[in-house]
């Protein structure tokens, strides 16, 4: 474009009383910029993910009809057996009525092991490259409860030391979540169980929500999540553990696709020393709500105003 | 071709097509380096914002730096739009609108970093009011995008009917635009403190939550806001595309040493309040400053204060008067700024993360590449835009001589 300018700046100077843009030049020119732009954009052509027609318009998955959701699920898992050669089933399990689950962390257990961060790695699709996981446990020193002295990468052997407590910490699937509240397309809501769930077709990627957690759990998709295929969990849940895509945000769940059908969430599952407890905190029976109304329970930063349910305890 | 549109249209491109040898190689440059933007940008969407520095710990770096540091200089365009239209003052309403075109220009660079920030910009129309679910009014940012875009149309038609009916040689009628530029002067505040709600809002992270925040951003954004404007009369002046009266650089100076002043006031109350409570919230602060632990930030910020302070002192000096010195104190601001709000307030939010973790955040070159490319690009439209207004201010470009 420049070349063409400094082009017609010489014809302007051979003629300064009309300066005139040349046919010739300014095709030229147009020609050159087109080109340079087509070159700039060539990285486009190796895009890890590109999104399909359908994918673009896909509506929102409370405006979804019935019918709609079975083709999108179909579609989902034939492109699942496409990429990884597994046979998937997506469930979307509705909420049942009268549960609204909680959470009770036992600290005077907890040793710190991570097994609950792998499990839940391993349930949830999780990208293993990079690396996302939802439980950060921290190892902290006895005598405070100030997260920043606490170690949050400290290795494997570190594991059970006795002058430390350790404080695995996940979403906290708050009663007043501000992550829902700052998204500006409402790609993440609270379910009538209390789950704080995304919509991996609807969340823009602006990251909003994940400033304004207070707990750090919200993990965003930076990168393409990269899966083994041997390490692929059939077992999906559309709002839950299906492979997520490059560009949006996902969170823990409580494995709604295995709770809301009655089993327990793998992280507890997983744990060797019984620290962690899940239940219906709407039971009067169930065994969280006898831990938080027996046992003395605190939330974590209770003064930002979120009303986790997600309990932690200090017990033998 | 004497009929209207195609003569317009013809006028236009001739006139940003053509120019002087400079301005030539000054646009090709910005060209080439909006090409160089476009470029990484289009390696950012194939491989994803794995591509820049951030990460889950500081999940938003320049891009949002760079956004809020240009919403205060699309609203700074304010301090000479008061003068211009509430006070009257004749010198500084014939160059008022080259600083509404400022703001034209740094909305645009404005839409192109939250553009280039979000993971999917496939999805933007999930954004829009009607066709998408717009989280109107709980979430800030839908009030962003809002008066965003509100402002950005509001000078498009001040400038625009100005533009044109000076082109066209007809008399400007009041009624067609006054109201319009009076809405524009309460809407420049706003767009800025929204801005700063964004971040204020957010009871999660301490450094952000604090009601200082709006007031600094506006007393920050005249400042650096008016001191570029110093910069661009300066320069337009330099190549005699139109006279600027020394009393306008000596009116926006004024503006700038006020803001400038009142920006230093916030700053000290806020650093007073962290520092010497030494909460634990002060965490953020102390960190910035290098008091705990190696920080990256730390060079940057402490420039920053310097370059202010100094900026500061030169501008209550009497060595203000002498033409140098001024440029010096205004590019000195510009930078100052720009380091203290992008750098120093948005990513030191992040640092540390909510559970305590002290993560740096380095921008890579692709996304330098992207920023670089974004502002040159802005820099290109007001440059064009400029081209443009210039000689139709002037009474060179029309399309009939006015009777």
């Amino acid at each position: 474009m420049s070349k063409e300018e400094q082009n017609n700046h010489d014809e302007t100077n051979q003629n300064p009383q009309e300066p005139t843009i040349s046919r010739r030049y300014f095709l030229a020119g147009s020609a050159c910029l087109s080109v340079a732009t087509a070159v700039s954009l060539s990285p486009l052509l190796n895009a890890e993910e590109v999104p399909s027609s359908e994918d673009l318009i896909q509506k929102h998955y409370k405006e979804l009809s019935t019918e709609e959701k079975k083709e999108i699920f179909a579609k989902l898992e034939s492109e699942i057996n496409q990429q990884y050669g597994v046979t998937a089933k997506i469930s979307d399990p509705a909420p049942l009525d009268g549960v609204e689950f909680a959470y009770v962390l036992n600290l005077g257990r907890c040793i710190g092991c991570r097994k609950c961060v792998y499990a839940c790695m391993d349930e949830n699709n999780q990208s293993r490259s990079p690396q996302k996981q939802y439980i950060r446990v921290m190892k902290m020193k006895k005598g405070t409860i100030n997260l920043e002295t606490s170690s949050h990468d400290y290795p494997e052997k570190e594991a059970s030391s006795k002058d430390h407590f350790y404080m695995p910490v996940a979403c906290q699937q708050c009663r007043e979540p501000k992550c829902i509240e700052v998204c500006p397309v409402k790609a993440t809501w609270k379910e009538k169980d209390g789950i704080v769930v995304v919509d991996y077709n609807w969340c823009i990627g602006c990251r909003y929500c994940e400033a304004a957690c207070p707990y750090h759990a919200r993990r965003f998709n930076f990168a393409k999540p990269q899966i083994p295929k041997q390490e692929i969990n059939p077992d999906m849940g559309y709002l839950s553990n299906r492979p997520r895509y490059m560009g949006v945000m996902e969170k823990c769940t409580f494995c709604l696709h295995k709770t809301r059908r009655g089993e327990y969430p793998s992280c507890m599952e997983v744990c060797p020393t019984g620290s962690r407890k899940f239940g219906n905190i709407r039971d009067p029976e169930s065994e969280v709500r006898k831990i938080i109304e027996q046992e003395r329970v605190f939330v974590l930063k209770q003064e930002v105003g979120t009303l986790p349910k997600f309990y932690y305890t200090f017990a033998k | 071709m004497n009929t209207g549109f195609p003569k317009v249209f013809n006028d236009l491109a001739k006139t940003v097509l053509l120019g002087n040898r400079t301005y030539s190689l000054w646009m090709f440059v910005l060209i080439a380096i909006s090409l160089l933007g476009l470029n990484a940008f289009s390696r950012q969407l194939a491989h994803g914002l794995y591509t820049t520095g951030m990460g889950d710990e500081v999940s938003w770096g320049l891009y949002i730096s760079n956004f809020a540091f240009l919403v205060g200089m699309a609203a700074a365009a304010v301090m000479m739009v008061i003068p211009a239209y509430i006070f009257k003052d004749e010198e500084i309403h014939k160059v008022v609108i080259f600083t509404e075109l400022w703001a034209i220009a740094a909305l645009v660079m404005c839409l192109l970093f939250v553009t280039a920030d979000i993971g999917r910009p496939d999805r933007l129309w999930h954004m829009f009011p009607v066709i998408g679910v717009f989280n109107w009014p709980t979430s800030m940012l839908t009030w962003d995008v809002l008066v965003l875009n509100g402002y950005l149309l509001l000078n498009l038609y001040v400038c625009g009917y100005v533009l044109y009916k000076k082109y066209m040689g007809q008399k400007l009628v009041a009624k067609h635009y006054i109201p319009i530029v009076f809405l524009a002067i309460a809407w420049a505040p706003l767009i800025h403190t929204i801005t700063a709600f964004l971040f204020q809002g957010l009871g999660a992270r301490p450094f952000w939550h604090s009601g200082l925040i709006a007031p600094r951003f506006l007393a920050s954004a005249f400042a650096a806001g008016p001191a570029f404007i110093i910069l661009v009369f300066k320069i337009m002046d330099h190549y005699k595309c139109c006279t600027i009266h020394k009393d306008v650089i000596a009116k926006i100076r004024i503006i700038v040493t006020v803001s400038l002043l009142v920006n230093l006031l916030l700053v000290g109350s806020e650093l007073f309040t962290e520092l010497y409570s030494g909460s634990e919230h002060s965490i953020h602060l102390s960190f910035l400053l290098g008091f705990h632990g190696k920080s990256v930030l730390a060079p940057w910020i402490w420039s920053a204060i310097a370059l202010n302070v100094i900026a500061a002192a030169i501008l209550l000096l009497p060595a203000r008067e002498n033409p140098r010195f001024l440029t010096i104190a205004c590019v000195m601001i510009i930078i100052g700024i720009w380091v203290e709000k992008g750098l120093g307030f948005v990513i030191s939010g992040f640092i540390p993360t909510p559970l305590g973790d002290f993560v740096q955040y380095q921008p890579t070159l692709n996304e330098l590449t992207v920023c670089f490319g974004i502002l040159a690009f802005g820099l290109l439209i007001y440059t064009a835009l400029l081209k443009i207004a210039v000689p139709i201010i002037n009474g060179q470009l029309c399309q009939r001589k006015v009777d």
